[in-house]
This record gives C-alpha cells, sequence and structure tokens, in this order.
C-alpha cells in the first residue's frame, strides 16, 4: 500500500518536474525570439562595411569590432538632427499636455459647475474617435496655418489627450474635500492648491502618464511623416525610413544599424531605469497591442 | 458645494479649444469632405455632393488590396498572438526563478521604435544578391530553398509582417494576462487541487473562466490595433506600399491624403470612414459574443 503511494508519488513529482522543464524551455525560446533582432542589430552595427558585405552566410560573432558604423550614421546622415528634433518634439509636447491635462482635470474633479456632467460626458466619448477619423482635416489646418516643417506644427494636435484627462480626474477625486476645505479655510487660493497638494499627492499619475506620453512621441510616425518633408525637422521615426529609402548613398547596412541601435537605446534606458513604473503604467493606460 | 462657473470653464479652456480644433471639427470635417464630390485641394472647390467618393473608394484595387491585406493581417495575427501570450502567461506564472527577468525581457519591444525594428526585421529576412539573409540560413537547415520575404511570393511577405505585428503586440498582452492571472484567488486552485482535479481540467474550468473578461478585453482592442496597421507594414516593405502590394487601410489613407500619389482629401476620407465602420462592426459582434461567453 504505502508502496504503491510512493510510487505514484515519486511519478507525480518526475511529472511535475518535466513540466517545469518544459516551461522553461518555452519561455526561453521566446526570450532568445524577442532578443535576437537587439543582438542582431547590435552585432551588426559593429561589423565593417566590407565585413558585412562579404559575408554570405552570415556571422554570429564578429572578430573585429568597429565604432566606424557610428561615426558614419551621424556623418554622412543627419542621425543627431533627428534626435534633437525629437526630443525637443517629445519635451515639449509632454509639458504642454501636462499643463492643458492638469487644469481641466482639476476642474472636473474640485469645482462644481453649470453643465459639468454633460462637458464630461463628452469627453469620454471622444474617447472612441480613432486618430485616423480626425488626421485628414488636422493635416488640411496644419497645412492651411503654413505650420508645415515647424515644430508648431507637429506638436499642435497631440497636446490633448482625453483619456489622460479622465485618468487624472479619477486620481483626483481621490483626495479628501476635508484637506481642500481647510486650505480654503486658510485663505489658499484654487491655483496654490492645486499645486502645493493635488500635485503632490497624485504624483504617481503624473508620472505614468508622463512616461506613456513620452513613449508615444518618441515613436510617433504617422503625423510627422504628414507634416514634414523637410529633413531638418524630420522625428526619428522619419529620419530611420528616410535613411533606409535613400541610404548613406550605397545600401550600407552597418551603418543603417548603428542608426537603428542610436534611436533605440534612449527608450530602452528609460525602461530599464523606470522598469516597476513604465509597466504598472502601460498595464493602467497603454493601448499599443 | 459653491458654484464656480468662471473658474471652472477657464482650467477647462485650454483643452476644450485643443479639442475643439484638432477632434471636434475635424471629425464633423471628414464626413463632409466624403461627400463632397471632384474636391480640389488648390482651390478648394467641389462639384457636388453625394457617394462618389465611396464608390471610387470602393472600386479601386489598391484598397480592395489593403482590406484584403489587413483582414488577413487581423485574422492571423488576433488569434496568434492571443494564444501565444497566453501560452507564455500561464509559463510565467508557474514559475518562480527567473521570472522578474523574463517579464523583463518579453516587455522589450514595447518601448522600441516600429519603424528601427522593424528594419532589423527586414534584414534578417531580406535576400539580396550578396546574402541570403538569415531566416533563408534557418530554413536551409530544414532543406528549405532561400525565399525573398520582403519582394517575393505574397505569402512569404505576409507571413514576415504577421510575425513582426505578433512579435510587437506580445508584451501588452503578456503584461495584462500575466496580472490577470496573478488576480485569480489561490482558494480556487486549493480547491480544485484536494479534490485530485486534472490540471487541464483546472485550467479550462479555473483559470480561463476567471479570466475570460481580460481575455475579452485583449481581443476586442487587438482587433482594433490589427485593423490600424500601418507602422510595421512601412518599417518592412517601405514607404511605397501600393507598389508592394503590401498597403493596408490606414496606409491607404495616408497614401490618397499625401504623398506620390496623394492630394485627395476626399477619397481619405471615405477611406478613413470605411475603416471606422468596419472596427465599429466587429467590435460590436464582439461584445455580443462576449456577452454570451464571458464570466463576470
Amino acid at each position: 500500500m504505502t508502496g504503491e503511494f510512493t510510487r505514484i508519488e515519486r511519478a507525480e513529482r518526475r511529472r511535475n518536474r518535466v513540466r517545469g522543464a518544459l516551461t522553461y524551455v518555452l519561455l526561453t525560446f521566446w526570450a532568445l525570439v524577442v532578443l535576437f533582432p537587439f543582438y542582431w542589430m547590435i552585432l551588426t552595427s559593429l561589423k565593417s562595411y566590407g565585413a558585412y558585405n562579404s559575408e554570405y552566410t552570415p556571422r554570429f560573432f564578429t572578430l573585429s569590432p568597429t565604432l566606424q558604423n557610428y561615426a558614419d550614421a551621424f556623418t554622412a546622415a543627419p542621425l543627431g538632427r533627428y534626435l534633437v528634433n525629437t526630443l525637443i518634439f517629445t519635451v515639449i509636447t509632454t509639458a504642454a499636455m501636462l499643463i492643458v491635462i492638469t487644469l481641466a482635470a482639476y476642474a472636473f474633479a474640485r469645482f462644481e459647475f453649470r453643465g459639468k456632467n454633460i462637458v464630461f460626458t463628452l469627453f469620454l466619448s471622444l474617447m472612441m474617435i480613432p486618430n485616423e477619423l480626425v488626421v485628414i482635416t488636422n493635416f488640411v489646418t496644419i497645412t492651411n496655418l503654413d505650420l508645415r516643417n515647424t515644430f508648431l506644427g507637429l506638436i499642435l494636435p497631440s497636446i490633448t489627450s482625453v483619456f489622460y484627462i479622465y485618468l487624472l480626474k479619477e486620481n483626483f477625486a481621490q483626495v479628501p474635500d476635508s484637506l481642500y476645505y481647510a486650505a480654503k479655510v486658510d485663505g489658499t487660493s484654487d491655483l496654490k492648491y492645486l499645486f502645493k497638494v493635488m500635485i503632490p499627492i497624485c504624483r504617481p499619475t503624473l508620472i505614468t502618464v508622463t512616461i506613456l506620453k513620452i513613449i508615444e512621441c518618441w515613436n510617433s510616425y504617422v503625423w510627422p511623416r504628414l507634416i514634414t518633408d523637410d529633413k531638418a525637422y524630420f522625428l526619428v521615426s522619419n529620419g530611420i525610413q528616410e535613411i533606409r529609402e535613400n541610404g548613406f548613398g550605397r545600401e550600407n547596412v552597418p551603418a543603417m544599424m548603428a542608426a537603428v541601435v542610436v534611436i533605440s537605446v534612449p527608450l530602452i534606458l528609460l525602461f530599464l531605469i523606470f522598469r516597476k513604473k513604465v509597466m504598472a503604467g502601460v498595464a493602467r493606460g497603454g493601448t499599443k497591442g | 458645494m459653491k458654484q464656480h462657473n468662471v473658474k471652472a470653464w477657464l482650467y477647462l479652456l485650454p483643452a476644450i479649444l485643443f479639442l475643439g480644433a484638432f477632434m471636434v471639427y475635424p471629425l464633423i470635417d471628414v464626413f463632409v469632405y466624403s461627400f463632397e464630390e471632384g474636391f480640389n485641394s488648390a482651390s478648394q472647390r467641389f462639384f457636388g455632393v453625394g457617394l462618389y467618393n465611396y464608390s471610387y473608394v470602393l472600386h479601386d484595387p489598391y484598397f480592395l488590396q489593403a482590406v484584403k491585406n489587413t483582414f488577413i493581417l487581423v485574422a492571423v495575427t488576433v488569434p496568434v498572438s492571443t494564444g501565444l501570450a497566453l501560452l507564455i502567461s500561464v509559463g510565467l506564472s508557474s514559475i518562480k526563478k527567473l521570472r522578474e527577468l523574463y517579464q523583463t525581457v518579453y516587455f522589450l519591444p514595447y518601448v522600441t521604435n516600429t519603424l528601427a525594428v522593424g528594419l532589423v526585421f527586414m534584414i534578417l529576412f531580406k535576400k539580396t544578391p550578396y546574402t541570403d539573409g538569415l531566416a533563408n540560413l534557418v530554413l536551409g537547415l530544414f532543406g528549405v530553398s532561400p525565399i525573398d520575404f520582403i519582394e517575393g511570393p505574397y505569402a512569404a511577405r505576409m507571413f514576415v509582417l504577421c510575425f513582426y505585428t505578433v512579435w510587437a503586440v506580445l508584451p501588452f498582452k503578456i503584461l495584462i494576462l500575466t496580472s490577470a492571472l496573478a488576480g485569480v484567488k489561490k482558494e480556487y486552485y486549493q480547491a480544485a487541487r484536494v479534490d485530485g482535479t486534472p490540471r487541464a481540467r483546472i485550467f479550462w474550468r479555473i483559470t480561463l473562466p476567471m479570466i475570460s473578461p481580460i481575455l475579452f478585453y485583449l481581443v476586442i482592442t487587438g482587433f482594433i490595433g490589427a485593423f490600424k496597421a500601418y507602422g510595421d507594414a512601412v518599417a518592412l516593405f517601405g514607404v511605397d506600399l501600393n507598389a508592394a502590394g503590401m498597403n493596408t487601410i490606414v496606409g491607404y489613407v495616408y497614401d490618397m491624403l499625401y504623398g506620390e500619389g496623394g492630394g485627395y482629401p476626399s477619397y481619405a476620407s471615405a477611406a478613413a470612414i470605411i475603416l471606422f465602420a468596419i472596427v465599429l462592426t466587429v467590435t460590436c459582434v464582439n461584445l455580443l459574443v462576449s456577452r454570451k461567453h464571458v464570466h463576470y
């Protein structure tokens, strides 16, 4: 009887071990699929132009790494310009958006006014409008305002986000009313209350929104493509596409990969530094996928 | 509470101005555009009002190609990515060692630039006179002769597009599903184990029903996202997607608006509205189906 019991138990344990091993095999396989493109772009970016083109069968390592491709990427194409543009675009858009959504969320969370419910419902219903529908007229508007190839034209349409207003308003509403009345008794103005009390308390949500917006800005492609055709105003996505279409005068894959690495590094660093915040933020308000 | 009419509207003013100018007005305008026939961007005039733009778009072979591509992409990537994400998330939830490391790695594609990394995929799959490319090297191990995935047969091109799309959308799905799985109460599993329920049965009868609302949320957002595919295709096949035969509906809208064959906001508007109608229909069908199968 006990013999049979241990036998069953041993079989069960063996089955568990096999299942565990299989799980790790599956997980490791997909991790490799995810990582491989990153490995390949770094590897290729370190191969010299001559070495890369002489490899009919691609090699999985290189014995003579070179940084020449990175120098080429910055000199043969205005990669530095693209990076600076993207930085300017990201910083201004994110900052402007934070101001606009904070004020709006504060109004919805804190004030009572006529028409509040109707306006809030209208705001929420705007969340369902896909960008593809409004981009056409925005393109015409910006063109008519003569704002093509300007930062203003790039930035203006992406300053507000109804979803982030909603996210922030929900958070603001959780701040107890008693704090507000206490501040009022002390003679604090509404704006001061917002900056001294509301914003510090709701900082986690504001950070989440900031991170999501930075990712969105850094990767935006469609709007910049429509609104800029002067390379001096290209963002990284358009820059890399330009490099792909017109290259470095010749098909220089290693230099192209160096540019890809340079473009990918900032966001990956941001992610690795703020890993928990980014993942929590995307889980709360991410959309891609 | 005291009313703050003027002050509240002042706080709301920036948001209302921006939303009005760049969302509400364009939303109305896109319908107007779509009914204006023979609109000329240069003179800002049109001949008449009607459904011609829709009819033009629906008869345009490029549009039909884009619709076909988009539907194949949706039909392949939504089930594959959701299934794969579920498999990986269940695996992740069952391990303890290295779990954070795997989670971090799986999330990486989310924070990469679609256009930039797409270029790497293109290099991996492209066959040139100088090299067959890495994908073909791997296929060669199984005795498959080299295929050009970027400019070769339609199925091969579609495969790369689907593969890259799945690669790019998985991080979000894995993230959401792992947190959903972590939220299932331990008591259910313990009760099932006491009863000696087999693992597969536990999965189908407990895990799946418990996470079904999240799963359906992912299916719905997955459909919407896949219908809007565009950047991935540009990264792999270049800006001129019509010539490559790999355009998507969104790509068609933008190509009509701007670029080589552009300058037709009316056709672009009609195509965008058709896309919106498709997405709306599919989402409604999804919601109807979910009401029958999801346990809230």
